[in-house]
């Protein structure tokens, strides 16, 4: 290499490790600052709700749009995830899966408006998505769902499709906006199954 | 055949033109529901109450709050909220409306942290009336928070790794909701922080009277509720968390023409 375009190329290199290191003092620091900015948080709470899993950390260093690498990795972790209901349903009751995905409760902790002590959990499936078509008041931050079991059939690929996608919506799509039900716990395998019944039964409102 | 083939293409193009107009009814009712709210803001009585909180002498040195510094020199209030948060040398931090008052209080007044933030989350809070009657001294002014020293500048990185940072049981970031243009949680609507109007949209309105709490929320309360709904534990009220996320929503709105106090659902 000549000796101008050796300066060149190290300078370059010197420029991309200063941006890598920039961003990476800055990571360094917001993660400072969100572990001061909750000192109420209990241990219990710091590592259940504000430390980020391998998925959620990647996730948040590419903006949701992760590179092929990352997301073949994210897709490869977030299979080996999946746990089923004990007696092997992966269809429920459609009028459960209903309830469920209209309550939009639990899970608030903290001191300012914390839910009841055993208040339900719930999918809260309309806040993102049209379900029946009777429900105007559907979010549109995921796509409508209306006829969802008409689209998709009752074959058991699309039974276990359905079933998993609600476990592991990163399964299927690496950084997917949609909580990862099953994995994290927050609806268990047996309420995953209603919900499943509620989108695929022929009987659901969502297939009316 | 082809006949059929028609059929199927006329259907395909129907639907999304369907749904479109849908969402296009919806919007419009929520436009009408956003012009009933406008006919009289309870906020006003707020202002009032924070413009009376601000000229009375309280506290241990029983003085008021008229030489507090907000940015732009002591006791100059126009257009001091849209330039918040900034740093300041006598703290040596990055400062919003809120944590700047807590600290004119203490010094100023000799008010403890506690007594300058009772009841902070709570309606008729003092903190309330004070943030409600500053920012109404923007109204006109553009957001314009200033980029100078390195603790601004690191404040606004700081707040946009917070906004995309995934975390919680539900997965959530706040670019979860509000990094798309369009978009709804059930019919409420969300502004996208990704592009400078609809970021103007909404910070140009807060603080804000939310008829539903019957109280004007701040921008400390607004973000550390969407923490709370993403299933976080609760942030600490004046956190540099909270002062980070708006460093970077008040950057994403620069040049929004202030309209605070808002009304909002």
């Amino acid at each position: 290499m000549r000796p101008k375009l050796r300066h060149i190329a190290a300078m370059i290199f010197a420029g991309l490790c200063t941006a890598a290191s920039a961003g990476d003092a800055l990571h360094a620091r917001t993660e400072a600052v969100v572990r001061q900015s909750f000192s109420g948080a209990s241990t219990e709470e710091w590592n259940e709700r504000l430390r980020q899993d391998e998925a959620q950390a990647l996730c948040s260093r590419y903006r949701n749009h992760a590179p092929p690498d990352v997301a073949k990795r994210i897709l490869e972790t977030q299979q080996e995830s999946f746990r089923y209901p004990e007696d092997g349903k992966l269809m429920g009751s459609w009028k459960e899966g209903e309830k469920l995905a209209s309550v939009g409760t639990g899970g608030h902790i903290g001191n300012i408006q914390p839910d009841r002590p055993g208040t339900r959990k719930g999918g809260n499936c309309y806040a993102c998505h049209a379900l029946a078509k009777k429900e105007i008041a559907a979010g549109n931050l995921g796509p409508s769902l209306t006829g969802f079991g008409k689209l998709r059939g009752l074959s058991p690929e699309s039974i276990k499709y359905t079933y998993e996608k609600i476990y592991n919506a990163q399964a299927f799509y690496p950084c997917s906006m949609m909580p990862r039900f099953g994995h994290n716990g927050w609806l268990t395998p047996k309420e995953i199954a209603d919900a499943v019944a509620f989108l695929l039964d022929p009987e659901s409102p969502v297939n009316q | 055949m082809i006949r059929l083939a028609c059929v199927a293409l006329a259907l395909a193009l129907c639907i999304p033109a369907l749904s479109a107009s849908e969402d296009g009814h919806i919007a419009s009712e929520l436009q009408k529901y956003r012009k009933m709210l406008q006919d009289g803001n309870p906020a006003d009585l707020m202002e009032m109450r924070g413009e009376e909180l601000w000229t009375m002498p309280r506290g241990a040195k029983n003085a008021t709050l008229e030489q507090c510094d907000l940015g732009l020199g002591a006791g100059k209030l126009e257009g001091a909220y849209a330039r918040l948060p900034r740093y300041f040398a006598d703290t040596d931090r990055v400062q919003d409306a809120e944590s700047r008052l807590a600290h004119c209080m203490a010094t100023l007044q000799g008010l403890s942290e506690q007594q300058a933030t009772r009841n902070w989350y709570k309606p008729n809070s003092d903190m309330e009336a004070l943030v409600t009657y500053v920012a109404a001294q923007s109204k006109g002014k553009p957001i314009a928070i200033p980029l100078v020293h390195g603790k601004e500048k690191e404040m606004v990185g700081v707040g946009e790794e917070i906004f995309f940072r995934r975390a919680g049981p539900l997965d959530f970031s706040c670019a979860t909701c509000h990094s798309q243009p369009g978009r709804r949680i059930r019919l409420q609507e969300l502004p996208n922080f990704g592009d400078n109007k609809s970021a103007q949209s909404s910070m140009i309105t807060w603080p804000a009277y939310r008829v539903s709490q019957s109280a004007v929320w701040t921008m400390e309360r607004r973000l550390i509720d969407c923490l709370r709904q993403m299933r976080y534990p609760d942030a600490d009220y004046l956190s540099d968390a909270v002062i980070a996320l708006q460093s970077y929503l008040q950057q994403q709105a620069r040049g929004g023409v202030m309209e605070a106090p808002g009304i909002k659902r």
